[in-house]
């Protein structure tokens, strides 16, 4: 059949079994948008208020789905407001495939109208990407894109096309499927034995699970695991939910705003086994003084990970679920009543708590939604005091139920990220916990979330600060609170309103319940306007540059 | 401080060269010199370059590369086992009477004169990093005008020619 580059470039994503992209037309996707309009029963197209939110949704619909996520944008500032988007799908590993429009093949190099050079732009934030100059080339480019996107440590591909491209004709056959095969990175029995010699030897193992356990599916198996070693589990922020919070051996997140009880069980074990986890700065802060008993396993797809920031004493490279189920089958079962003793008394003694002075805390909030929601919600998060309390406060138990930009920590990424996790699992339900700074940032993409009718429900903890980085003022700056402390009196029940969602706020303690329940009902957009005290802090909390043993519990 | 002489295989593609620089620079990686050209293979190239470093760099570096999907081999070459040039094109001052002595300077680094002015000549000269650099030296004291090297080129010693690429590949990963 012949068609043309636009309709091959559709036809190419429906292969790949996407039913949903994002994004927003212009001038150099005009054609692909009028393909879209002949294909809008079989392919949704959901435009978003600014093509930042329509990236943002393909990577919350990735991390929600476990699908490839795709969005859509013309050239120019089309693209270039894809990157910060790209970037956070980059430093989380999150497979999504942005196709952006460029000018004609003629007027490419010449500073011609709402051109940029996006192929320079994102080379360093993607996994690959391809501009397409022959129209032969659309179909097996588009293939290329995707299978890149989610092979191996799965991340962003874009595919840059010349409008004239959407426009020439050519012959497309359908694949249904594909002829390259996937490559399987064999697992060296060697290292899987030499790390069994290590796990059964070793008294005191702790894993610290990452994000790679989700991507690869693999909870069941880290369940498995932990059992069969009785081992202690921390996870990483990208890696909650990849073991139950409720388990007796989970510990907690690791790291700067971790709990007391998984830095000091990382600090004090003889062997740390980290599961598709990256040893980040956020994790490890001060590097010499990180596990310094311990001998460390690495378990990841991604050669480049090992050893890159912390020395591994033993290594296995392969997918996380498949090397954890040949690990299953080589380790023993044993119990390890005193270690596991030592590390729920430290459960115990440090608990993550808070003040409960009579003001409506964060923390609480987070709870009740914990508690209405029986866990069973998907949490996406903006990034800051709200992130972390959205990660300590709610027990997730499953994998892709919190969705947070993680390395990149991307302000306003919650919002957009939830209108991908509400249109990619519809019967769940969709919570955006922000921050009011966050909430501004991109607030336009309510009038997505309106226009879709989206049940998604914006929890807005509103401090009137930003809160982050106002408490690192708070604590390491004298109190010189520059610029961190939001004084317009907007008032988001109102905003909420003018974008036609429901607006309600929660003041006092007693009405968290209520408010909460009633948004719940509501069944469609809400914002809940949290007013909050502006001095809460984020805690347990290690000091910039300090082994994770110093960490802060509270004032 | 080490000097590795890494040698990789890529496809022939427009923005392999912007790839692999990119990711050289981003990483903080040092590379002293590099060069490029299509391989025996069209749709292929080769991309020589030095790196400088620790053994930690350079493991890291040869991952890294490795990740790039137009690249399709990193080799190492060591210096035992291949064969490193470079070639370098010297103008320097010349008059009547240092003439025969650069000439002569030049026949003992089997160096050519390939061009002949006024006042200067330009000399030609393949050899790895060490003979250049002496060379270089010695013409110092005349005068150098400009000089132009291409960077290392570097192949391996032995039978083993572009077939093991892709196992030296799957090692490296």
């Amino acid at each position: 059949m012949r068609f043309n580059g636009a309709r091959i470039l559709l036809e190419c994503i429906r292969e790949q079994g996407v039913d949903t992209i994002f994004g927003y037309p212009g001038g150099a996707v005009i054609n692909i948008y009028d393909e879209l309009y002949k294909q809008r029963n079989v392919l949704r197209h959901i435009r978003t208020s600014h093509e930042q939110g329509a990236v943002y949704a393909a990577d919350g619909y990735a991390r929600a789905t476990g699908k490839v996520g795709v969005c859509l944008a013309t050239s120019g500032p089309g693209a270039t407001n894809l990157v910060t988007g790209i970037a956070t799908a980059f430093m989380d590993s999150i497979p999504i495939v942005a196709i952006t429009g460029n000018v004609p093949l003629s007027l490419l190099g010449k500073d011609s109208f709402q051109e940029v050079d996006i192929m320079g732009i994102t080379m360093p934030i993607t996994k690959h990407n391809f501009i397409v100059k022959d129209i032969s080339n659309l179909a097996d480019t588009v293939r290329s894109a995707f299978e890149i996107a989610k092979s191996g440590r799965p991340g962003p591909v874009l595919i840059n096309i010349p409008k004239d491209i959407t426009a020439h004709i050519t012959e497309y056959k359908r694949i249904t499927h594909k002829d390259r095969k996937v490559k399987d990175i064999p697992i060296s029995p060697d290292s899987i034995a030499q790390a069994a010699d290590l796990i059964n030897m070793s008294k005191r193992p702790f894993i610290y699970a990452g994000g790679g356990v989700g991507c690869s599916g693999a909870a069941d198996e880290l369940v498995e695991f932990a059992e069969m070693l009785d081992a202690p589990t921390g996870c990483s922020l990208m890696g909650l939910g990849c073991f139950p919070g409720t388990h007796r051996l989970f510990t907690g997140m690791i790291g700067m705003h971790g709990t007391m009880a998984s830095n000091l069980t990382a600090t004090n074990c003889d062997l740390l086994i980290a599961v598709g986890a990256r040893f980040s700065d956020r994790v490890v802060s001060n590097v010499k003084r990180f596990a310094p008993n311990a001998k460390i396993v690495q378990i990841d797809i991604d050669p480049t990970e090992i050893s890159k920031n912390i020395e591994i004493d033993c290594h296995i490279m392969g997918d996380v679920k498949k090397v954890l189920s040949q690990l299953n089958s080589h380790v023993k079962r044993v119990i390890r009543e005193e270690w596991v003793d030592q590390v729920i008394g430290w459960k115990q003694q440090y608990p993550l708590k808070y003040k409960r002075d009579g003001g409506l805390k964060p923390q609480y909030i987070m709870e009740k939604i914990y508690e209405l929601t029986k866990g069973e919600a998907i949490i996406t998060t903006e990034v800051g005091q709200n992130q972390i309390w959205a990660a300590q406060y709610y027990k997730y138990t499953r994998p892709r139920t919190y969705i947070s930009s993680g390395g990149l920590g991307t302000m306003g990424y919650g919002l957009g990220a939830s209108i991908g996790a509400q249109v990619g699992m519809p019967h769940k339900r969709v919570i955006n916990i922000a921050g009011d700074g966050s909430f501004l940032m991109n607030c336009n993409e309510l009038a997505t979330v309106v226009e879709n009718n989206l049940p998604i429900i914006v929890v807005v903890l509103n401090n009137h600060a930003l809160g982050m980085v106002y408490q690192w003022q708070d604590m390491f700056y004298g109190s010189r609170y520059s610029c961190t402390q939001l004084n317009s009196p907007v008032n988001f029940v109102k905003l909420a309103d003018a974008f036609c969602a429901v607006g309600l706020t929660i003041t006092k303690e007693e009405e968290v319940e209520s408010v909460l329940s009633r948004a719940l009902e509501l069944d469609g957009p809400v914002v809940i306007n949290c007013e909050i005290s502006r001095d809460e802090k984020v805690f347990p909390m290690v000091p910039p540059g300090e082994p994770i043993a110093n960490t802060i519990l509270g004032e | 401080m080490n000097h590795y002489v890494l040698s990789l295989i890529v496809n022939n593609e427009i923005n392999v060269i912007s790839r692999v620089s990119g990711l050289l620079a981003r990483r903080g990686y040092h590379v002293s010199c590099l060069s490029m050209r299509e391989a025996e293979d069209p749709s292929l190239s080769r991309m020589t370059f030095v790196l400088e470093g620790d053994e930690h760099t350079l493991d890291q570096a040869k991952k890294q590369l490795c990740k790039l999907v137009d690249v399709i081999a990193v080799v190492e070459m060591k210096i035992q086992t291949s064969i490193r040039r470079e070639l370098a094109l010297v103008k320097v001052k010349a008059g009547p009477t240092d003439r025969v002595f650069i000439g002569e300077t030049a026949k003992f680094f089997r160096a050519k004169i390939v061009d002949v002015a006024e006042e200067t000549l330009i000399v030609e000269i393949t050899g790895d990093d060490g003979k250049i650099s002496a060379f270089i030296n010695l013409m110092k004291p005349y005068g150098i005008v400009e000089v132009v090297r291409t960077g290392l080129a570097a192949l391996e010693r032995g039978n083993q020619g572009s077939s093991c690429y892709k196992e030296v590949y799957e090692k490296v990963q």
